[in-house]
């Protein structure tokens, strides 16, 4: 095939994304049980990137996990995401970064259901005005969070104090991504690298010098499952699916799980909490789990942010090996503390999975 | 009643996830929720394509719909383009809408999802809050949440957050203006009257059970929430 075929059918795999002046919507799992995450997101982006971004204090959920769970009608969502539009327009941006991958997906879903029936879009158009009195125009520009640290992660490199490198042997760390089915697999189009190689993740482990590892389950949903989550008695959904993408990492040794989506973080490292519980099994060296980071707190790290001041405390599993591999300096009394360095309690240790 | 068909017609979703099934089975070999349970989205497919009214009846008044889990990977695969989840999404619309859910053991847990992420965005302005995550409810969230939790104000103020206040930020309190904007949509767009049908048609079978059933977290929810119906 020549190269220039070839070159052709990459073009399918790229994405636009804009150079600057975005307008930022939240997460709701994100916030809530990374809460640290979403602030560092925008320090990277405005002090290290010297971009422009608008944080909105009048934005809300996109209410898209209670729309995947089947109780809001598809005309509530896309009249809410509207009401974004609308205001990210009376902000005077063009340009619409979403925190979060079910989100993501929703947005994009919204705006491809209006090109593909423009009546739709403008009974919606019809809806908001009789709800808020607001009129919107869609965004220039719709982007993924990890899309804007993709396209700088050249930039990011050059500004890193840690490569992701065994600080006793400089060989790679063994990486792990995980996309989150919406990202790519409802549109593969609107995702860096499609569904078949998506390069959003894994082309910051290649420029921050890690390794990827390529496991049979690599594809494979966390588990969510939207309501087979939220409802108590269902969770087993949740905990069986993201065990099999442990077990079968697992021979590979992985020394970081990077996860795209809130929920998929979220899931991939409580699930390693609950399946030491209930099996006693863990699934990194010497009883740790393997950390599982969200892209913008690996950024941090490498960036030579204090790893308790971005929040990794906050995750089930230790992050301490993690540091120790990558040579990353921290004060382990430091971990607890709250604010002025305030004295706070210790969490509880988990029966099996060893923490510090 | 209405004929099941014409009311699934309506929506884009049903139009737009079911072009002509071949019954190759290649979204149920990728379904996360085939892997786990016996809910296999090829029959779904194979089932609504045969256009009986009867069938669509059980359909939507039985567990099956209610076990995927819109995670969209039968989107990407199908080689002939359909959708199951969207079909499932349909079928999840039209099963609240006719009071069918309240038919099937998954269709009356709607209760669970509506009073806990639906009526969080209305309370909080978005799906989750802090404040609801207990660990009774949710003890796979472990010992670090329950410190999370327990010194919130602590940590949260650490991490710069705008947790409890009326600003931009991390876990702000969304404004009073946006709640009702929210409110408004739900109104205007059928949310609210969503909300309500399954709150009616709910109370109708609690009834039957003789369990408490009043609003949020009670006996008739605890019961459904943890499956012990």
């Amino acid at each position: 095939m020549a190269k220039s075929r070839r070159n052709e059918i990459w073009e399918a795999y790229q994405k636009d994304i804009a150079e600057d002046h975005y307008y930022f919507a939240r997460s709701c799992i994100r916030q809530n049980f990374f809460p640290a995450a979403e602030g560092l997101y925008l320090k990277i982006l405005r002090e290290e990137l010297g971009l422009d971004v608008f944080d909105d204090p009048r934005q809300t959920s996109c209410t898209g996990i209670a729309y995947h769970s089947g109780v809001l009608p598809f005309e509530t969502i896309m009249t809410v995401v509207a009401r974004q539009f609308a205001l990210m327009n009376e902000a005077g941006y063009k340009n619409f970064i979403v925190s979060c991958v079910t989100s993501f997906g929703i947005y994009v879903e919204v705006l491809e259901t209006w090109k593909h029936f423009p009546e739709i879009e403008k009974r919606i158009h019809e809806a908001l005005f009789n709800a808020t009195g607001k009129t919107f125009e869609v965004p220039q520009n719709l982007v993924h969070a990890s899309d804007v640290i993709y396209k700088f992660r050249e930039r990011l490199a050059d500004k890193i104090r840690k490569k992701l490198v065994y600080a006793s042997t400089g060989e790679p760390l063994k990486v792990v991504d995980h996309i989150g089915c919406h990202y790519a697999k409802i549109f593969p189009e609107k995702g860096i690298g499609g569904a078949e190689f998506p390069y959003v993740l894994a082309g910051l482990i290649d420029s921050w010098g890690g390794a990827q590892v390529d496991y049979p389950e690599r594809r494979h949903c966390c588990g969510f499952g939207f309501r087979q989550y939220i409802i108590k008695s269902n969770r087993g959904y949740s905990v069986a699916n993201s065990k099999k993408k442990f077990e079968s990492m697992a021979p590979f040794k992985p020394d970081l799980i990077i996860a795209n989506c809130p929920g998929c973080t979220y899931f991939l490292d409580r699930w390693q909490y609950v399946i030491s519980e209930m099996e006693e099994k863990t699934y990194g060296e010497d009883g740790f789990g393997i950390p599982v980071l969200t892209y913008e707190e690996l950024a941090g790290l490498l960036l030579g942010y204090d790893p308790w001041d971005i929040g990794l405390q906050t995750h089930q599993v230790a992050a301490e090996p993690l540091l120790e591999k990558l040579g990353i300096a921290y004060d382990p009394a430091a971990k607890y503390r709250g604010l002025n360095g305030l004295k706070l309690n210790v969490p509880g240790q988990p029966a099996h999975l060893r923490s510090c | 009643m209405k004929n099941l068909y014409d009311e699934l017609g309506k929506d884009v979703r049903y139009r737009e996830g079911l072009k002509a099934c071949i019954n190759c089975g290649i979204c149920t070999s990728v379904c996360p929720a085939a892997e786990v349970s016996d809910y296999d989205p090829r029959m779904v497919v194979d089932m609504v394509q045969q256009r009986n009214e009867h069938t669509l009846r059980e359909l939507l008044s039985s567990d099956t719909i209610w076990k995927c889990g819109e995670c969209l990977s039968c989107k990407t695969r199908c080689p002939r383009g359909n959708v199951p989840c969207y079909i499932v999404q349909a079928l999840r619309s039209l099963s609240i809408e006719t009071g069918l859910f309240a038919e099937s053991r998954e269709g009356r847990k709607q209760l669970v999802v509506k009073r806990t992420v639906g009526d969080h965005i209305l309370k909080y302005g978005y799906c989750v809050y802090i404040d609801e995550v207990s660990l009774d409810g949710y003890p796979e969230q472990g010992p670090v949440w329950e410190w999370l939790r327990e010194n919130r104000e602590e940590t949260l103020a650490r991490f710069n957050t705008s947790y409890g206040k009326e600003q931009a930020g991390t876990l702000r309190n969304t404004a009073g203006e946006s709640l009702e904007d929210l409110k408004r949509i739900f109104d205007e767009t059928g949310g609210t009257a969503r909300f309500r049908k399954i709150e009616e048609f709910s109370a109708q079978k609690a009834a039957e059970t003789g369990k408490q059933f009043s609003e949020g977290r009670d006996e008739y929810f605890n019961m459904l929430n943890d499956g012990e119906e």
